[in-house]
């Protein structure tokens, strides 16, 4: 099952290393990591979809001594967006229809060459991969994805709060979920 | 005092601060400027010349293990610093509190493929708590304190500082009114409320429970809190092998040690408790067996000071994050007085009726030396003679240890578990017998890894060890593994066929007595001889060749499927 996984980690030489290392010692496939400045000082942001047991994969991570807080957000409300550059073969013959269809997507032509486009697409993950099927029978000659960003939604009053965990009694049978115990964080 | 300092200077202050009277180490280029502050600083802080970087490491641990304060080691950049890779592993994997120092190339030349110049950083990522770079001498007091921090807080284990040569050498006023930047660093000591009440009414009800101690019932001084609630419960105790010590094995509730070549009765016991509480182990391959078929009807509390630990191998019901200590004491402030009679009843039956843990193994039709005897006589001098401690390496001598050896006192049985690490005993006793030098410190060790890392011996002379004796148990044979091609390979003995030079004249020729032992009948006196003699001392023990560790859980295989002899099954 897919996780999406964002860390605040203190900006320091090494530390994508550090996180890297784990993932790969521990065999947790990475399907994207994305890294960047937030919005404290000497604080990074990372955004990491991960195939993996995502309870360890979290205190691991915690394990870190520069990983400041680590979420999982897959179950959360989130905005989440990447970005695709695309170049496309266009003869100056389809380019008008070319662009028409990738406009009514919301790509934005950022470069003309000779017998090419370059296309940028921002949007939800999902999208960006409709948009990238859709050029596909095209001819893409060039592609870079800039991998998932993700940010948890602000507080909604409207939207009823999210169920609660569900939580072990004493006697009762092993709760499948006790992260939020495990790492003296629960009630 | 406002005078500008050496980085070097520093250090050395550093150390002082943190309370280190001891250091294990190799000097080389690139650590020379941490070498020549030292001199000024030689009375204070006692620098152990090691005659390998990785005997130094392996020292520090063992200093660290017996004394539970922080071991240092040094060594010099490239060549160095990757000879510390094995004990600064084995210290990752054992959790001991380390702190490796080494030099790096100058911060001029850094990345530059210098002469002796080794990303010991980046290769230490995954086996250390944390590491440091340090390329600008003011940064060398707060990283001095963060990295003893880190060692010894939390869930202990391996730092590495690697200082630039020109961090070293330039100067600074130091300020040491410094503060911990660890802002992602936040261990938790004390146990949630509610899973610690939780823990107490399983425990109360359970018909039969069982506690496993682990290595965190050590490391965080728990022995006393352990006794008092097992006394309180009545409830039987098992100790895994960095727990052996924990609990004392002559009390009636000790009932032994798990797991692979673990005690038949307690493996059985495992699989038939109800309630099985682990107390500072993290659930190693070797105590679960298969993990999917370990303590089936069971249900599970593990309490742990790594939250990573709990639910990475077993599944847990009941997850405590906390201090051993700090958790025991707030389990007994709740735990009312209960008995487990039958319980326990029935596993001394099992135990009776499987394998007794005094049992002697059947001696074959010869008049040779059987390990056990010597394990037997060094038992019976251990139990005379309490002021000792004593240091195994990794193999059939080390298991055998493990179970024939009656251990007591915690901080008494010093040995490589997780990364199991041969040649770390000899070397661990030199850092055993740094600590305690009015302790007896007995390494135990086969010929093999004795053959790894004896140039140490030479250290030992040098410091004047007179403490420490070494029980060579010598088969010939890289033993355990010998075992396996005979149980699970045919008897294809490929690379364990082992000679060596004779080992009394070997510690002749480093100034330390050397007798060799043949027969049973020599085995009391040669250890009275040794014990009394006023210097180190070899034992080189000759034993029957063949012998076989038992009983023994083949890997991948669960707890209940158990041999005990050559297809014989528990």
């Amino acid at each position: 099952v897919k996780h999406t996984i964002v860390a605040l980690v203190q900006d320091h030489p090494g530390v994508l290393h550090r996180v890297v290392s784990l993932f790969r010692r521990r065999g947790y496939n990475i399907e994207s990591l994305t890294v960047g400045r937030s919005e404290t000082p000497d604080v990074s942001r990372m955004t990491i979809v991960v195939d993996a047991d995502v309870e360890q994969v979290t205190k691991q991570l915690n394990r870190l001594v520069e990983v400041l807080k680590v979420q999982d957000v897959t179950q959360d409300r989130t905005v989440e967006r990447e970005t695709v550059l695309v170049k496309v073969h266009a003869p100056a013959t389809n380019r008008a229809g070319l662009i028409a269809l990738t406009g009514a997507r919301g790509a934005k032509v950022v470069d003309v060459g000779a017998t090419s486009l370059v296309f940028e697409l921002t949007d939800p993950p999902e999208a960006v991969e409709s948009f990238i099927d859709l050029l596909r029978p095209l001819g893409i000659k060039e592609m870079i994805r800039s991998g998932r960003i993700a940010m948890v939604r602000g507080t909604q009053p409207a939207t009823p709060s999210r169920p609660e965990r569900p939580r072990a009694e004493p006697m009762a049978p092993p709760p499948t979920s006790w992260a939020a115990q495990a790492d003296g964080q629960g009630d | 005092m406002c005078e500008a300092r050496t980085g070097a200077q520093i250090m050395c202050e550093a150390l002082l601060r943190e309370g280190v009277a001891v250091m294990f180490g190799v000097p080389g280029g690139a650590i020379m400027p941490f070498y020549y502050a030292m001199y000024e600083y030689r009375d204070r802080l006692h620098h152990v010349l090691c005659r390998h970087e990785q005997g130094a490491g392996h020292a520090a641990e063992g200093y660290a293990r017996a004394t539970g304060r922080s071991g240092v080691c040094v060594a010099t950049s490239g060549p160095g610093a990757t000879n510390l890779v094995t004990p600064i592993a084995d210290a990752w994997m054992d959790s001991t509190p380390l702190v490796a120092i080494t030099g790096q190339v100058s911060s001029l030349v850094l990345g530059k493929d210098a002469f002796q110049e080794t990303d010991i950083t980046g290769i230490t990522v995954p086996i250390t708590k944390h590491n440091y770079l340090v390329k600008h001498v003011a940064e060398l007091p707060r990283v001095f304190r963060e990295a003893f921090h880190l060692a010894t807080t939390g869930r202990p284990g391996p730092v590495l500082i690697d200082v630039t040569k020109d961090a070293q050498q330039a100067k600074t006023v130091p300020d040491w009114d410094v503060t911990l930047q660890l802002p992602g660093y936040k261990p938790t000591y004390d146990g949630h409320a509610r899973q610690i009440r939780a823990a107490v009414q399983l425990l109360g009800e359970a018909e039969r429970p069982l506690i496993m101690a682990g290595n965190g019932v050590i490391q965080s001084g728990a022995a006393g809190e352990l006794l008092a609630f097992a006394e309180r419960t009545g409830i039987p105790v098992i100790t895994t092998l960095h727990g052996l010590g924990a609990f004392p094995e002559d009390h009636p509730l000790s009932i032994g040690m798990p797991g692979m070549h673990g005690w038949v009765h307690v493996n059985r016991a495992i699989q038939e408790c109800d309630v099985l509480c682990n107390i500072g182990g993290r659930f190693d391959d070797r105590v679960t067996g298969n993990a999917a078929k370990f303590a089936p009807r069971a249900t599970v509390i593990h309490v742990d000071i790594d939250p990573s630990e709990i639910g990475k191998n077993v599944r847990v019901a009941v997850p405590i994050v906390g201090d051993a200590r700090r958790v025991l004491l707030a389990m007994l402030e709740q735990m009312p007085p209960r008995t487990a009679t039958a319980w326990l009843a029935h596993i001394r039956a099992m135990e009776a009726k499987y394998q007794g843990r005094h049992k002697e193994l059947t001696r074959p039709d010869t008049a040779s030396l059987m390990p056990h005897d010597v394990y037997a006589a060094l038992n019976r001098a251990f139990a005379a003679r309490p002021a000792h401690r004593v240091v195994t390496d990794v193999g059939q001598h080390q298991m055998w240890a493990a179970q024939l050896i009656d251990w007591r006192r915690p901080r008494t049985h010093i040995t490589s578990g997780g990364a199991g690490t041969m040649g770390f005993a000899i070397p661990a006793a030199l850092g055993v017998a740094m600590a305690y030098p009015d302790d007896t410190v007995w390494a135990i060790v086969g010929d093999g890894g004795f053959q790894m890392t004896n140039q140490e011996l030479a250290t030992i002379v040098q410091e004047s060890r007179r403490n420490v004796k070494v029980a060579v148990i010598n088969n010939g044979y890289l033993g355990m593994v010998r075992q396996w091609q005979e149980m699970f390979e045919d008897k294809r003995y490929s690379g364990t066929l082992l000679s060596g030079p004779d080992f009394a004249t070997l510690a002749g020729a480093y100034g330390v007595l050397g007798r060799t032992v043949e027969r049973q009948e020599d085995v009391d006196a040669a250890i009275a001889r040794a014990w009394d003699h006023a210097g180190p001392v070899v034992i080189d023990f000759r034993v029957e060749r063949e012998v076989n560790v038992y009983p023994i859980v083949p890997q991948g295989k669960s707890l209940s499927e158990m041999l005990v002899g050559v297809g014989e099954d528990a």
